[in-house]
């Protein structure tokens, strides 16, 4: 089953695709456009954890040596938008970048959770776009929450798919398209520390709650975007997220 | 967003959002303390932002709760923060109206697994389970002064270990709140630490623990060992 969370005439709604294409069926029983509503994260966003490095394409192409431990950082609710959302470059930026990330949400409490045990603890996927400005990176706590923690830098949806519609730890294909041109691709089975391991690592310190959400790292391909670019982020059987590049004019500054 | 704990105040907005950001190496003599490391890899250089890290909800406990450590053996060292509690949605601000933005000031035991890198983000360090008290209440802007120049005293098992302050910083309050709302929104009931300063104490399990601040008042907690604490 695939859940959106959308706005639409005056309130939230739990939605599920229509019956005709580029249509949504809300709780209540209307059928509208896609294109009607405001698209927010699919769930309630809890604590985002983030990997860094965790695709061995990509950390070659950033120039790092294999590690013994995942970089994972934290983001704070503040930075998420929803499909077909806005995020905005800052006119001094000469390199910003998309991340398509696979997005595994936390169902069921997880602490001291073994790696056999962790995939039962997953409610579901969505797709994230983690954008970086690497302009901004200093190598105190690196990536620095300016580079990863912007506002409209945590990009997610359009849907929750149920973990069961995906069977066991996921392995799938990731695509990112700006203007329609493919510009990174990867699997979720390359990744360097899988699910199951990245549950398994993080519940050992730290409980991890419904709503939660563990982005999973990206392949190579990252590539600078620019004022009015739209990038779509597609991870196969759960969805293509949409955003668009806006400049710093919509945003007063 | 779910709280493992809640700290009502009298005032807006009335409560915690659950969202906690510190700050590292604010104090001048924290990154002194590095000497010339700070400017040799893997850092080669001061940092000139503000050294943001989440404290996410897992680590947060109550007043009067105890602190976690999972290791009976081991120790935590034990920060001790001034926390700025956001009274209104602050984007962009400037320093000059940061101050319009703050509903209050709260004492927090920012507690982390010691390390000595700083170069990557220190979560398995920093956002452990119950590493996280905050309290003993939430002091009105207004009540305060000066927020930064205020004493900060540590004590252990009612010896006091450690004194320092929140000044000779280099960003104060409301500089902080103007350079971090420039890139991201802080919501009211965010929690921004201050900073701590060098030298932090180190506590193992068993230790009862107060941290005082100038017009704050006294947060008085323990730690306790994973397995004492029912119910986590």
């Amino acid at each position: 089953m695939k859940r959106a969370r959308v706005a639409f005439a005056g309130a939230l709604h739990e939605a599920t695709p229509g019956a005709a294409p580029g249509t949504l069926r809300l709780a209540d029983g209307r059928v509208v456009a896609e294109t009607e509503v405001v698209w927010l994260a699919p769930f309630e966003v809890g604590t985002i954890v983030a990997l860094g490095l965790n695709y061995a394409d990509h950390a070659k192409e950033l120039a790092f040596s294999a590690q013994d431990e995942p970089l994972v950082f934290l983001k704070g609710p503040g930075s998420v938008v929803g499909h077909r959302g806005r995020t905005r470059r800052p006119a001094d930026a000469t390199f910003m970048h998309y991340e398509c990330e696979l997005a595994v949400v936390i169902g069921k409490p997880a602490r001291k959770t073994s790696r056999a045990e962790a995939m039962s603890h997953v409610a579901g996927y969505t797709v994230a776009n983690d954008y970086a400005i690497r302009d901004y990176l200093e190598n105190w706590y690196r990536p620095n929450l300016r580079v990863k923690n912007r506002d409209g830098g945590t990009v997610l949806g359009p849907w929750l798919v149920d973990a069961a519609d995906i069977g066991g730890p996921p392995q799938l294909d990731l695509r990112t398209f700006v203007n329609g041109r493919l510009a990174q691709q990867g699997n979720t089975r390359d990744l360097i520390f899988d699910v199951p391991f990245l549950i398994e690592y993080l519940s050992a310190f730290m409980t991890l709650s419904p709503g939660d959400v563990i982005l999973t790292g990206t392949p190579e391909g990252v590539s600078d975007v620019a004022v009015g670019d739209e990038v779509a982020c597609e991870i196969e059987g759960i969805g293509r997220l949409v955003n668009t590049i806006a400049g710093d004019a919509e945003f007063g500054r | 967003m779910v709280l493992s704990f809640d700290l009502p105040f009298e005032f807006a907005p009335y409560r915690l959002s659950g969202t906690v950001y510190g700050v590292l190496m604010n104090h001048r003599a924290a990154l002194a303390a590095l000497g010339e490391a700070a400017h040799r890899p893997p850092y080669k250089a001061p940092p000139k932002g503000p050294v943001l890290y989440i404290k996410p909800r897992n680590t947060l406990v109550a007043p009067g709760a105890p602190l976690r450590i999972d290791d009976p053996a081991g120790e935590l060292e034990v920060g001790a923060a001034l926390g700025i509690v956001i009274g209104r949605t602050a984007c962009r601000v400037a320093e000059s109206e940061a101050m319009d933005f703050v509903a209050g000031y709260v004492i927090v035991a920012d507690c982390s697994l010691p390390h000595d890198s700083y170069f990557r983000p220190a979560v398995r360090f920093k956002a452990r389970d119950g590493s996280c008290a905050i309290g003993p209440k939430v002091t009105a802007r207004a009540d305060i002064a000066n927020p930064d120049a205020l004493g900060v005293r540590v004590l252990v098992d009612g010896r006091p270990v450690h004194a320092a302050g929140t000044g000779d910083t280099f960003r104060g309050v409301a500089r902080l709140v103007s350079d971090i709302s420039e890139f991201m929104t802080l919501a009211p009931g965010d929690l921004l630490l201050a900073g701590v300063a060098p030298g932090s104490p180190r506590v193992g399990a068993g230790a009862s623990l107060a941290i005082e601040v100038d017009g704050l008042g006294r947060l008085e907690t323990r730690l306790a060992p994973a397995v004492e604490i029912a119910g986590r």
